[in-house]
């Protein structure tokens, strides 16, 4: 696996770069990368990502979009409204879990 | 007092929740295992009617509907009680489960094996639009692929989305192998020219593992399919007939074939067993409920993070045999499941895909099950996959579900599997 610098922070990643260790991630690592997306990322951002990385510990799986609206309570607008575009694959990105995928 | 089975005076009672691939399987393999002098075997199901669910995907175009429904009794071997009857509750302080029609029935030991269900009222417009069952369809159910059937009978010409609402769904290669069969379908009948097929994810392709997507990536563009990814639906407008996205995105359809968000059942949700989506949170590896270790769970009601599919629940309930011998024993469970999914992926052309993975390794290439020879081709169409995939109905009625083994192993093999290069 190959291994990304960032800010003198170091972390393992896959062929598209999301996080392969969990341990790699913190929530200075994830602002730095946020600022590389042009996000700043504020509590409110950062609410979203810290649920899902709860979320995920204990389902082994990153949470859905239908997920963080209805176990964590964060409306799937405001989703779209904090990281614009692909917010399912940013939000995964971002916060060190695996990007969502089908079974192929 | 009887301690061969941890059992303490009297018979012992296994309930089983659901008469479908894993519960009948299940049952059977439990019974052929267990000390019939000491067991009592009842499985529960709302209905008599055993339906081959692969099949639901070829009725739409060929499949006569009534072959794939076979009475859930005769499926079931003589000395397990079926019970026939719809459940309200699962009472897990009393060791009771409660029918719908009031009786309850006490259990020391329950599976559940009820399954998943598509929920068309979790998304606006759908069930509760004027185009359901009309332009807008499912063929999740029984119902909605006969339904589908005569909708696709009289297409001629438009637009036909191919669309996934969200992760997770039973059979998840499914929509995909409707868009290739329905792109086959109209070059069939010369019409291909005048109809525009697109497929539509929440995931950022069709294929999404590193392997799969380096291999098939090209699959869709080479059927002229069109590929709408990311794609996040917040409803569908019944009047201007579009698929409309929480980003803006509006997809024109004439014909919209979705598959609705898939749940588990709302006993389970009225029990307090299910997650958000009504699927029971289970140890991985041995299927065990969290929360109670008189409560295993087989097949697409558990939350284990795999496909639904009747593989999946074929290879666990192999390893679960065991596992429930030896819980009853109070002994360490012995075997740990691993994922381990084989499907086959129709692939239009009279050609089938295969993929042989688990809970961590993705679908690689190779052949199956004997390295080289196959004759099954991984991660590539081939006929013989195709023809596979044809024969395992049989397979399913003759040999799954009566609980007897196939000479495929319960766990994955990397035999036959070529490793990506770094």
């Amino acid at each position: 696996m190959p291994t990304n610098t960032l800010n003198d922070r170091t972390f393992e990643v896959d062929a598209e770069g999301f996080l392969t260790r969990r341990d790699d991630w913190s929530e200075d690592l994830a602002a730095d990368m946020a600022a590389l997306i042009g996000i700043d990322l504020s509590d409110e951002h950062l609410a979203i990502l810290r649920f899902m990385r709860e979320d995920s510990a204990q389902t082994g799986v990153t949470p859905t979009l239908r997920r963080i609206q209805t176990v964590g309570g964060f409306d799937i607008k405001t989703l779209f409204a904090l990281y614009p575009g692909k917010p399912a694959k940013k939000m995964a990105w971002l916060s060190g879990l695996p990007k969502p995928v089908g079974c192929v | 007092m009887d301690t061969r089975r941890g059992i303490v005076g009297g018979m012992n009672k296994l309930l089983i929740l659901g008469a479908g691939t894993a519960g009948t399987m299940a049952a059977n393999h439990l019974l052929a295992t267990l000390d019939k002098s000491a067991w009592s075997i009842t499985v529960v199901d709302q209905d008599t009617e055993h339906r081959y669910q692969p099949g639901y995907l070829f009725i739409p175009f060929w499949m006569k509907p009534e072959r794939v429904v076979k009475d859930r009794r005769e499926l079931l071997h003589d000395g397990i009680e079926f019970v026939e009857a719809g459940i309200a509750k699962v009472h897990r302080e009393e060791r009771e489960v409660e029918l719908v029609d009031g009786r309850r029935l006490s259990y020391d030991w329950l599976i559940i094996a009820s399954g998943t269900r598509p929920d068309p009222t979790l998304v606006d417009g759908m069930a509760d639009g004027s185009l359901w069952r009309d332009k807008v369809h499912e063929f999740y159910t029984y119902e909605g692929s006969v339904a589908l059937k005569k909708s696709l009978a009289e297409f001629t010409e438009g637009r036909i989305l191919v669309h996934i609402t969200e992760m997770p769904i039973k059979c998840p290669v499914a929509p995909l192998e409707f868009a290739f069969l329905v792109e086959d379908h109209f070059r069939k009948q010369g019409i291909r020219h005048k109809v525009d097929i697109t497929y539509v994810t929440p995931l950022d392709g069709a294929f999404t593992k590193p392997v799969a997507s380096k291999e098939l990536g090209g699959l869709l563009k080479d059927r002229s399919i069109r590929l709408a990814a990311d794609f996040a639906v917040e409803r569908i407008d019944n009047e201007a007939q579009k698929l409309v996205a929480y980003d803006g995105r509006e997809l024109p359809f004439d014909l919209l074939v979705t598959i609705p968000p898939n749940v588990g059942q709302q006993f389970v949700m009225d029990s307090g067993l299910g997650n958000d989506a009504g699927f029971v949170p289970v140890d991985k590896h041995t299927l065990r409920s969290v929360v109670d270790e008189r409560i295993f769970v087989l097949g697409d009601a558990s939350d284990i993070p795999t496909s639904k599919a009747g593989s999946v629940a074929h290879f666990a309930v192999e390893e679960f045999i065991d596992n429930f011998v030896a819980a009853v024993d109070g002994r360490p469970l012995p075997n740990a499941f691993d994922g381990h999914a084989n499907c086959f992926i129709e692939s239009g052309r009279g050609q089938a895909m295969l993929l042989d993975f688990n809970y961590d390794t993705q679908p690689l290439k190779g052949t199956f099950p004997v390295p080289v020879v196959g004759p099954m081709t991984l991660l590539k169409p081939s006929r013989a996959n195709h023809l596979g995939k044809l024969a395992f109905e049989q397979i399913y009625w003759k040999m799954l579900l009566p609980g007897h083994k196939l000479p495929v192993s319960s766990h994955m093999s990397m035999a036959g599997k070529r490793q990506p290069k770094e």
